[in-house]
């Protein structure tokens, strides 16, 4: 199996923890893993990516145009921006909540989810929107969207890993006092509703 | 051994505890601060670390635990090596006997850095050797091949990995504690024609050095770090690429993608291995090359094709055929493989998105820096002006709509800045603002410098009790060590009032009125005056408060995002919100809202 990964959204949103989630999952069952990361000042609130890629024959952490089977966006716009990575037929997972940048909240311009999420269904046959307020409400934490966009990536079969991977992932790398809010949000997108 | 999934720079510090380090020390700086925390986090029993109070004390004591026959690792970011620079050309000149690898990452980009400044030139100036890694794998053995040879030809070493090296994760095979290497330092043995540097011992030791050097070029041809890779079917009979550090990955993707062009990896660019390059370039017309930062590469091929009459054309950076600044991705290399092989790629693009959010990044919800500039700015408000910056998260306050950052230029020098433009400007008040780490780390020499010298500035300390642009590590101002010792504190207060300064006060800059009082006093005051802002950082306090909107009282006059500029607040439907995710009850914008619709939090009266 061969997978290229991409994450991106704002520094804070919890995309690094989410990377290091997938990238254990896919030691476990012995796939060769590089990933790379937005470390430094970025993460106060930028736009912030991580690449990740399994199997064998791989040289570099990271991805080029075109290349990306799977687009985890937890920002609608910073998931058009990165639009560019993913291959032809590829999958795309995002969340419906824009973070407001605070320049555009400053000029008094508003940012909406929608034009974003209208260029993404246009341009993308196997995209995944994510109800992003629904979902941290019915989990009942503001900090988990991480975890929720993952069970979604799951949902869609592009992430190659089972929920039970993830759950033995969360196990290892969360601190326990976390495990049940963490395993919850990542069931969330298999839910009946 | 066992499998791992490490960070570049975590590889890094197993490496060097492989090796047997007995001495690790460096002052953090992205991206090179991993290295440290993890052998602080990992060390074997008689493993010493610390977080110096900054390069230059942990280069000097990198020297003396080498003197006494230790193996040390000093880390630091490429700028750090700037303020080092003092006890490592002179220890070049001395040599060593502990094995010392000196981890200097380099960032291009510039990602979180103020200059795209590559070490690998530093190498040359400095004629210590340079090992400059590809990958996470490559950088956990070289860093043990680094001691080895440090100790061999009795010179520090240096271990220069960029960003996407030293951030890179990738699953490697590392050795179990059992299976370090026992370093047992011998002691320091006087020898004061060993280490003791006077005119007469760099005259000798600087000819040694470069005939050490001239054959070292030749025993790192042999090197595998160093190597030739054939062409396989290769696509042009006669080109080639040459590359070195993250690039070589690109390039070697871009082979698999394009065609197996022959390739020259420059694992070790200082001494340069100039017969491999000879033998490499002797076959081919022309050469791309691959590598970022400055066309350090490429310059040495031109010179291996003058010195011996080749007619090779060497293209890159100085060519055109490469960007002179900025990192290098995975397309630009192909790009310019492509183009190279004269098939320029294709590919179809995208339409146009909706124009997207600028987002550059912030100070976080609730940070008490916002609150401290604010109060400085409210303070001076219509008076003549200049905010001296520095570097730290604070640098932040440059943007809107604090707009609090009217200079930035290296640790520490907001203070020589703001004496300066007082000196020829008396009637402008001048403030330099300084974080608590920087404080201790280079702004006290500053300090003497203008009190001493009669300056006129009010000096404010940001202090948030951490380093925390770096991702918190601890310094003299914290009470522990890196170790997780409890140690008494160094008082800044104390320091500033012992240097001769006798308006010195610690106000809380989220309790706004007295904030701003403090500042009006300490302007007013002659010569150079201190403000200590102190307030934890929130991303270690972790406070639990929230603030929220009443809909019924907010007016909706913006005035609360218009003038501090919190990430937390935005504005919906005619009222300011509050997101709960990152808002953490500081209160500054409840004490700013004209008609008390913003309640909660926290407040610090």
């Amino acid at each position: 199996m061969r997978k290229n990964i991409i994450l991106c959204g704002v520094g804070g949103q919890g995309t690094v923890l989410a990377s290091r989630l997938i990238s254990a999952a896919a030691m476990a069952r012995n796939i060769p893993v590089l990933s790379a990361e937005t470390i430094g000042m970025a993460q106060r609130g930028g736009s912030v990516f991580s690449h990740l890629r399994m199997g064998e024959g791989i040289y570099s952490p990271m991805i080029a145009r075109g290349e990306a089977d799977l687009l985890l966006g937890f920002e609608p716009g910073e998931a058009v921006r990165l639009l560019p990575f993913l291959r032809p037929g590829g999958q795309v997972v995002v969340s419906s909540r824009p973070v407001t940048p605070v320049m555009t909240a400053l000029s008094g311009e508003e940012y909406r989810a929608e034009p974003m999420l209208d260029y993404l269904k246009a341009r993308v046959p196997s995209l995944l929107v994510v109800d992003a307020e629904s979902a941290l409400r019915e989990v009942g934490s503001p900090r988990v969207l991480n975890l929720i966009l993952l069970g979604a990536a799951l949902k869609s079969g592009a992430l190659g890993l089972e929920e039970a991977d993830l759950q033995s992932a969360i196990r290892r790398l969360i601190p326990e006092k976390f495990h049940e809010l963490n395993l919850r949000a990542l069931h969330w997108a298999s839910e009946e509703r | 051994m066992h499998t791992a999934f490490l960070m570049g720079n975590e590889a890094i510090a197993l490496g060097a505890l492989a090796a047997g380090v007995n001495l690790v020390c460096g002052y953090p700086g992205t991206p090179s601060t991993e290295v440290l925390e993890t052998v602080a986090k990992n060390r074997t029993d008689g493993v010493y670390v610390e977080w110096s109070v900054n390069e230059k004390t942990a280069m000097e004591l990198a020297a003396g635990a080498s003197y006494s026959g230790a193996r040390v690792l000093v880390t630091m970011k490429q700028m750090g090596l700037n303020v080092a620079a003092d006890p490592l050309m002179c220890l070049e000149y001395i040599g060593v006997k502990g094995g010392v690898v000196v981890l200097v990452a380099d960032d291009p980009g510039p990602i979180s850095s103020q200059t795209e400044q590559d070490t690998r030139h530093f190498a040359a100036f400095s004629k210590v050797p340079c090992f400059d890694p590809s990958s996470a794998a490559e950088a956990y053995a070289m860093v043990q091949e680094a001691f080895e040879f440090s100790e061999k030809y009795g010179t520090p070493v240096f271990l220069r990995p960029t960003t996407r090296v030293s951030h890179g994760y990738a699953a490697l095979e590392v050795k179990d504690p059992e299976e370090y290497t026992r370093h047992i330092p011998a002691g320091f043995e006087k020898d004061p024609g060993r280490w003791v540097i006077f005119p007469r011992l760099s005259f000798a030791n600087h000819r040694k050095i470069e005939e050490r050097n001239e054959a070292l070029s030749g025993l790192l041809s042999e090197n595998p770090f160093n190597r030739a890779l054939p062409g396989e079917n290769a696509p042009a009979p006669r080109k080639g690429l040459a590359a070195g550090g993250i690039s070589f990955t690109y390039a070697m993707e871009a082979r698999e993608k394009l065609g197996k062009l022959p390739l020259l990896k420059v694992g070790v660019p200082f001494p340069f291995p100039e017969k491999l390059a000879l033998s490499f370039l002797s076959e081919l017309d022309e050469v791309l090359c691959l590598e970022e930062l400055d066309p350090v590469i490429e310059r040495h091929l031109i010179y291996v094709c003058g010195k011996y009459g080749l007619k090779t054309r060497i293209l890159g950076k100085q060519t055109g055929h490469m960007p002179l600044s900025g990192e290098n991705t995975r397309d630009l290399v192909n790009d310019a493989v492509s183009a190279f092989l004269g098939t320029p790629r294709r590919e179809e693009t995208l339409p146009p998105p909706p124009p997207l959010p600028v987002r550059p990044p912030v100070l976080c919800g609730g940070c008490p820096h916002r609150a401290s500039f604010y109060a400085v700015k409210q303070a001076m408000k219509g008076r003549k002006t200049i905010f001296c910056g520095d570097i730290g998260c604070y640098t932040l306050g440059n943007a809107k709509p604090l707009e609090m950052v009217d200079t930035c230029l290296c640790m520490g020098a907001g203070l020589g800045i703001a004496q300066a433009v007082n000196h020829l400007e008396p009637d402008r008040s001048c403030f330099a603002f300084v974080g608590d780490s920087t404080f201790f780390a280079s702004a006290l020499p500053g300090v003497v410098n203008a009190v001493y010298n009669q300056a006129s500035f009010t000096l404010v300390v940001l202090d948030n009790s951490t380093t925390a642009m770096t991702g918190h590590q601890p310094h003299p101002g914290t009470g522990r060590t890196v170790m997780g010792q409890a140690v008494d504190k160094v008082s800044i207060e104390n320091v500033l009032r012992g240097i001769g300064l006798t308006f010195v006060e610690t106000v809380d800059p989220l309790n706004l009125p007295a904030a701003v009082d403090a500042v009006k006093r300490a302007d007013a005051a002659p010569g150079v005056k201190a403000i200590i802002f102190r307030s934890p950082c929130i991303a270690l306090s972790r406070p639990t408060g929230r603030a929220v909107v009443d809909p019924g009282k907010c007016i909706g006059c913006r005035k609360c995002i218009r003038e501090i500029g919190c990430p937390a607040l935005s504005f919906a439907d005619g009222k300011a919100v509050i997101d709960p995710g990152q808002c953490t009850g500081c209160s500054l914008c409840g004490q700013i809202c004209p008609t008390g619709a913003i309640s909660g939090g926290e407040p610090h009266a």
